[in-house]
């Protein structure tokens, strides 16, 4: 890898090598960031300064005059009203810490600051600007300045830290950092011999982070010793030492298409499986079986399906013309080691998966959905893992600032807390684009390249970053995961390269388009060439961030915010004019031929010489078993307390019910003016939604519905029915706001995304765990397609595990720190005429409330039973009675429901999730702002008749929905025939009581009090 | 064929902005033809600018809010399309921005131009309070004593903020004393109870602290306007956060009130400018 040389450049009289530009807030003026991380670092680290300030530190990376650094400040840099020039000296600290870039890392404002200010000094030098942030803090020690510094402000992995106290800024100032990335003046192609023992093989995979395994690793090294090998490659001339050995590209790039990330082995390989010991049964792929299979069957039903799993998103007819493109995604892996860069890096990369659906859809919503640690973990952080609080803020802090300055709005946002993510969050990210049908008269879900088509990359340039990132993904985490595999978003450099794509979409510059994420160009123009069976590429020609790439590197970078093209040549001058003309880069780097060789060069030099067929067919399937083994649980044992009061309060502010209105704010909702049931509602906006619907266009009536399940905590008990749980969750939410299922013409579909635990498939953990999965899939295909509810996309991520190394005695052992078994469920339909949706909260006093939807005992793994287990005993009680699903009743609810909506005679619905009954019926009176009373006894329920259980049950399928009483007689014809009953009155008392099976009021609350509850736990954090 | 009776709306795009299509959808219900044109090409040719008789910048993150928000576009208005601007504001010819657009121009003097002056800065949108970006709905109210025609006739309206940076900051006193005495304070964020204007401290309806509850600032000719709220946030009745309780009540607009705003402008325009 380069050289970094990274000094203090010695100021001189006039022009210096570089020069600092120091802004703070004039006197009197408020610092809010100076004023948040106050209060965080008295928070987390029970740190209280006297006071933290903070101040902006432009490095100009070039000669340039005073006169010309006074004009930056003047124009640029410092706001006349409220802002000022400083010096380093400028009073009222005890420390500064300067807190910047490391050489290489994205500095998204030094990028535009070096644009801006050719602007204003009208001239076209590179200016090479780096930005710091510098905190002024007064009033505590060394020791509280390092523990800010290591646990709160600075991610080691990409940020630069310098800490000086008074006395040395007053005594010497602060020097500028000059730093220039450098390498070897001329890029070398490495040798790569595999003709080496099987421990070497094994060694050259780990050490180069290739995660081949011994297999893969052997069959490479028999393609490397074939005649055919040798002789194509004496046929184009490679020196000699190459002939029967691979360059250092060839094997990244095999690598990266064998990897986990990208091929899916372990979701399209062989599987043995048996049950509880009983009879083995062959699995021909758990994809092909369980995720395609329905849907393809289902295909013939649903003519408004265009595309599924075979494009970077799925992709159906909406009607009126236009197509919905629709894929999510997770980013996991990266979030921890660098949580913002990460998780915008997640936004922006499946924002891209839907720009290169297709022609290229233009992404209209985004969508998040995280797992993390308890943020108020007090505990020991082990193995170099960030605190919970740390990576929470930075997630969240990413994705706002993707989507925000993406002008993409956020449909459906949520979190679930476990310390078993604690270890390993996951960042799922997911967009929703439109695009016409048709685009000068070609359709716009199918591209090809063809011979001959330029290939041609458009948007950011290549660096370091991101190098593995895709084979890393495929791994475990431990502390020494590589420094490179992380990258930071440049959402405004995507947002004009996306722009610019929709630009030259519509103007028919270009034939085909993928996005370059994982894997880089290697991927990229590996997986177009497909089309065409070969193509030729030249890395001298694609732009650099910097010198010191090596050839592989600028071949398997992840560098974000670009997309390949293939380009008819007559149009090639057009589409590098246009991309000119806004400010993108678009540069010719190859060709894409029927050539049946991946040809990659550098100038002259051959560096990647491969056989398309090898590359994308040559490995054999992996073999795996798996076991799925019944286990039993402890089952609770516990009174139900007389008064549930009490309980409801607390359960209401637990972390997994509380509201997350602080975070969610801060997300755009409504750009593009498309928000019809927003992601909060009610009375004070502020009671989130089941599901939310958006018009697609500014004056259409039609909407989406955007909806999910997820419930990890039922995989404790059995991943089957944790699946089916989800399914029904998603569906149902969708439902509530007024979704119908599918039809031949109503459109319903979901996207699955899988995120698993497997460290390693083989060992015999491994084979339960896979034993796991093989029961959530076939859930998959069984409610799918029971519910007719088509999958169009997915994802999987299959390692989500912590390797922690603890010693025992003198041994150190190797602990693996596993993420319950996850999948979300995503559900879209559209919605004819949005006036018809329906939100959750009450209406009106006098309304009737009904229940829908049959309770059971089932609280297996349930938030009650959580609840019980740790304030009994410090852990949660996990019990075997998971909810299951009635898909056949549950249909007929599902459209019985629809036709009511049709209707207009419900007020209201909400679906019960985590919490239940006594959670729901709370929440969808408080955001009415009115009061309910509600009957147990009324309830359809069977089970041993405890009030606790009717309550906080979890069973799937219900609803609570509120009827104006003049359209009883017509919601009760409608509902004729599925499990429904009237169970209470909307009233105006602000209460919410509730009757127990006794007779007797097991609830009888102020609602303002338990909203209050609800609404404490994670407000301002 | 473009109808020369028509009023023209000039909307430029580019380098992050993002709310063009939607404010191009509001000047079309309100009877003009809006063209989204990215900027650089108005920068090729600034003659462009000829043909319209609205500017409206819209809204978004201008070159990702980096440095400050609105900054590096406010820099690009200034040094790139500073003399066409010029003639465009003499000859009488109407401005719009919200929000980003609103920054811009702050950042870049055309508002509040004071003495006229609209090149100078004088008046800034710093961070909000709370110190972070935030997306709510806010209600408004106009000052009656404002000469600005794009809220003419308008009393109360209630719209999104979504902005992180939306603080209103005045340098000194005398443009404070300028822009109250010439009615410039065209636009207040207010308290819905009692309708007073919303002050710094009246988090979260005054949305980010704003010095005197300004939410929208016009030049002294009140042809030339800024608002940090969206009036496009509101243009169809589904989009109140809370239509499906007006809808029990009977009270749904027929359509989003944010489109009077456009409506102003247009109407303005067709009278004098067409």
């Amino acid at each position: 890898m380069g050289t970094q040389l990274l000094s203090d450049s010695t100021p001189s009289g006039g022009a210096s090598l570089s020069s600092r530009i120091v802004v703070a807030f004039k006197k009197g003026e408020m610092d809010p960031l100076g004023s948040s991380l106050e209060k965080s670092v008295g928070r987390f680290l029970n740190i209280h300064a006297q006071s933290i300030r903070t101040r902006r530190v432009y490095t100009i990376n070039a000669e340039i005059s005073k006169n010309e650094a006074d004009s930056l400040a003047a124009n640029l840099f410092v706001d006349p009203v409220t802002e000022c020039r400083a010096k380093d000296s400028d009073n009222g600290f005890d420390w500064i810490v300067e807190v910047g870039y490391k050489p290489g890392v994205t500095d998204p404002v030094g990028k535009t600051a070096s644009s801006a200010a050719r602007e204003i000094l009208g001239s076209k030098a590179e200016y090479g600007i780096g930005t710091a942030t510098q905190y002024l803090v007064k009033g505590v020690g060394r020791e509280a300045i390092d523990r800010m510094v290591n646990e709160l402000l600075v991610n080691p992995l990409i940020e630069n830290v310098r800490v000086f106290s008074r006395e040395e800024v007053h005594a010497s100032g602060i020097k500028a950092l000059h730093y220039e990335l450098g390498g070897r003046a001329v890029p070398q192609v490495g040798v790569r011999d595999l003709n080496v023992s099987d421990d070497e093989l094994v060694g050259i995979s780990r050490k180069g982070v290739l995660s081949l395994s011994l297999g893969e690793m052997k069959t490479i090294q028999k393609h490397t010793q074939s005649m055919q090998f040798t002789e194509s490659r004496k046929k184009i001339g490679m020196p000699q030492e190459f002939l029967n050995k691979l360059t250092d590209a060839e094997l990244e790039v095999i690598a990266q298409t064998q990897s986990e990330h990208c091929k899916h082995k372990i979701f399209n390989g062989n599987i043995r499986y048996s049950e509880d010991g009983g009879q083995e049964e062959e699995i021909n792929g758990l994809f092909g079986t369980y995720i395609k299979a329905p849907t393809e069957r289902m295909l013939a039903q649903y003519p408004w399906i265009l595309s599924a799993f075979s494009d970077n998103a799925g992709i159906v007819d909406f009607g009126n013309g236009m197509l919905i493109a629709d894929k999510a995604e997770t980013h996991n892996a990266p979030s921890a080691l660098d949580p913002y860069g990460g998780a915008i890096t997640g936004i922006l990369g499946v924002n891209r998966d839907v720009l290169g659906a297709g022609l290229g859809a233009k992404p209209i919503l985004n969508i998040f959905g995280y797992c993390f640690g308890n943020p108020f973990y007090s505990g020991e952080l082990k193995g170099g893992i960030l605190h919970p609080s740390r990576i929470r803020n930075g997630v969240h802090r990413g994705v706002i600032d993707g989507g925000n300055q993406s002008g993409i709005p956020l449909a459906d946002g949520f979190e679930i807390f476990d310390d078993r993510y604690g270890f390993r969050p996951l960042v799922y990210c997911g967009t929703i684009g439109i695009m016409p049908k048709s685009i000068l008269g070609r359709s716009s879900y199918v591209k090809k390249a063809e011979p001959g088509d330029a290939v041609v990359m458009v948007g950011g340039r290549i660096g370091k970053d991101g190098i593995h990132g895709n084979t890393f993904a495929s791994e475990a985490l431990t502390s020494n995961s590589p420094v490179q595999a992380v990258q930071i978003g440049d959402s405004i450099t995507q947002k004009v390269m996306a722009d610019f794509l929709i630009e030259a979409r519509d103007l028919g510059l270009y034939r085909s388009i993928t996005d370059n994420g994982a894997g880089g160009l290697s991927s990229s123009v590996g997986e177009m060439a497909k089309d065409t069976g070969g193509c030729t590429m030249d890395l001298e020609k694609a732009p650099l961030k910097y010198s010191g790439l090596e050839p592989w590197e600028i071949l398997v970078s992840e560098s974000q915010e670009r997309m390949t093209l293939a380009v008819e040549p007559a149009k090639v001058d057009e589409l590098v004019k246009l991309a000119a003309k806004r400010g993108v880069e678009a540069t010719v780097i190859g060709e894409f031929n029927g050539s049946g060789m991946f040809h990659v060069k550098y100038g002259q030099m051959t560096v990647a010489y491969l056989d398309m067929g090898f590359l994308h067919g040559g490995f054999p399937k992996m073999d795996m078993e798996a076991q799925w083994k019944t286990v039993l649980h402890d089952e609770p044992d516990f009174k139900s307390p007389e008064k549930l009061d009490g309980t409801l309060k607390e359960m209401l502010a637990r972390l997994n019910i509380c509201s997350k209105e602080y975070r969610m704010r801060q997300y755009d909702h409504e750009v593009k003016a498309l928000s019809v049931v927003k992601p909060f509602v009610g009375k004070d906006l502020d009671t989130p939604s089941d599901a939310t619907v958006s018009i697609i266009r500014p004056g259409s009536t039609e909407g989406i519905v955007v909806a999910r399940g997820m419930n990890p905590y039922y995989s404790d008990i059995d991943t089957y029915h944790m699946t089916a749980s989800v399914i029904d969750e998603a569906i149902r939410r969708a439902v509530a706001v007024g979704a119908k299922l599918p039809s031949n013409k109503d459109i319903m579909y979901a996207l699955d995304n899988f995120c698993w635990n497997l460290a390693a498939v083989d060992s015999d953990e491994g084979k339960l765990k896979m034993g796991q999965l093989v029961r959530s899939n076939r859930a998959l295909a069984e409610y799918c397609e029971a519910f007719g509810v088509p999958c169009i996309s997915g994802k999987d991520s299959m390692k989500n595990v912590w390797k922690l190394k603890e010693k025992l005695g003198d041994k150190e052992i190797e602990k693996v720190i596993s993420i319950p078994p996850t999948l979300l469920f995503s559900v879209r339909a559209k919605m004819e005429d949005v006036s018809r949706a329906v939100t959750m909260d009450a209406k009106k006093d006098g309304d009737i409330v009904y229940a829908v939807g049959m309770t059971y005992d089932e609280l297996g793994a349930s938030e009650y039973f959580a609840y019980m287990g740790e304030k009994a005993r410090g852990t949660p009680y996990i019990g075997n009675r998971v909810p299951k699903v009635d898909a056949h009743r549950a249909k007929e609810t599902y459209s019985a429901l629809g036709r009511a909506v049709e209707t207009g005679c419900i007020a209201s619905a909400h679906t019960p999730t985590i919490g239940g009954l006594g959670v729901a019926a709370a929440q969808s009176a408080f955001a009415g702002g009115l009061g309910m009373e509600m009957d147990l006894a009324k309830v359809p329920y069977s089970g041993q008749g405890r009030d606790d259980y009717i309550m906080f049950s979890q069973s799937n399928s219900r609803f609570i929905v509120t009827v104006p009483p003049e359209r009883k007689r017509e919601f009760e014809d409608i509902m004729k025939g599925t499990v429904f009953a009237e169970v209470g009155r909307i009233d105006g008392s602000g209460m919410l009581r509730v009757k127990g099976l006794s007779g007797a009021y097991v609830i009888d609350s102020d609602l303002a009090m338990l909203k209050d509850a609800w609404k404490r736990t994670l407000e301002g954090v | 064929m473009a109808d020369n009776n028509k009023v023209k709306v000039l909307i430029p795009s580019g380098y992050g902005l993002n709310c063009e299509e939607e404010t191009a959808f509001g000047y079309r219900m309100a009877g003009a033809d809006a063209d989204i044109v990215h900027i650089n090409d108005i920068i090729e040719k600034p003659g462009t600018m000829d043909d319209y008789h609205i500017l409206a910048l819209v809204g978004g993150f201008s070159d990702g809010d980096h440095i400050a928000s609105g900054k590096v576009h406010a820099n690009r208005l200034k040094y790139r399309l500073g003399e066409p601007l010029q003639k465009f504001i003499d000859e009488g010819k109407l401005i719009i921005g919200v929000c980003n657009g609103f920054q811009a121009m702050i950042k870049s003097g055309i508002l509040p131009a004071v003495g006229k002056d609209y090149a100078r800065q004088t008046v800034t949108l710093t961070y909000n309070d709370s110190g972070k970006f935030e997306d709510r709905w806010v209600h408004l109210k106009s000052n009656p004593k404002s000469n600005c025609i794009w809220t003419a006739g308008i009393d109360r309206l209630y719209l999104p903020v979504r902005h992180g940076e939306g603080k209103v900051r005045i340098q000194d006193e005398n443009v404070l004393n300028s822009i109250t005495s010439s009615g410039q304070i065209a636009l207040y964020y207010s308290i819905p109870e009692s309708g007073e204007i919303a002050m710094e401290k009246d988090y979260p309806h005054n949305p980010n602290g704003s010095a005197l509850g300004i939410a929208g600032l016009a030049d002294p000719t009140g042809r030339i306007f800024g608002m940090m709220p969206h009036w496009e946030g509101f243009m169809s009745p589904y989009n109140h956060p809370a239509w499906t309780r007006l809808k029990r009540e009977g009270t749904l607009p027929r359509e989003g009130p944010g489109l009077a705003i456009a409506r102003n402008g247009v109407r303005y325009a067709a009278e004098r400018l067409v």
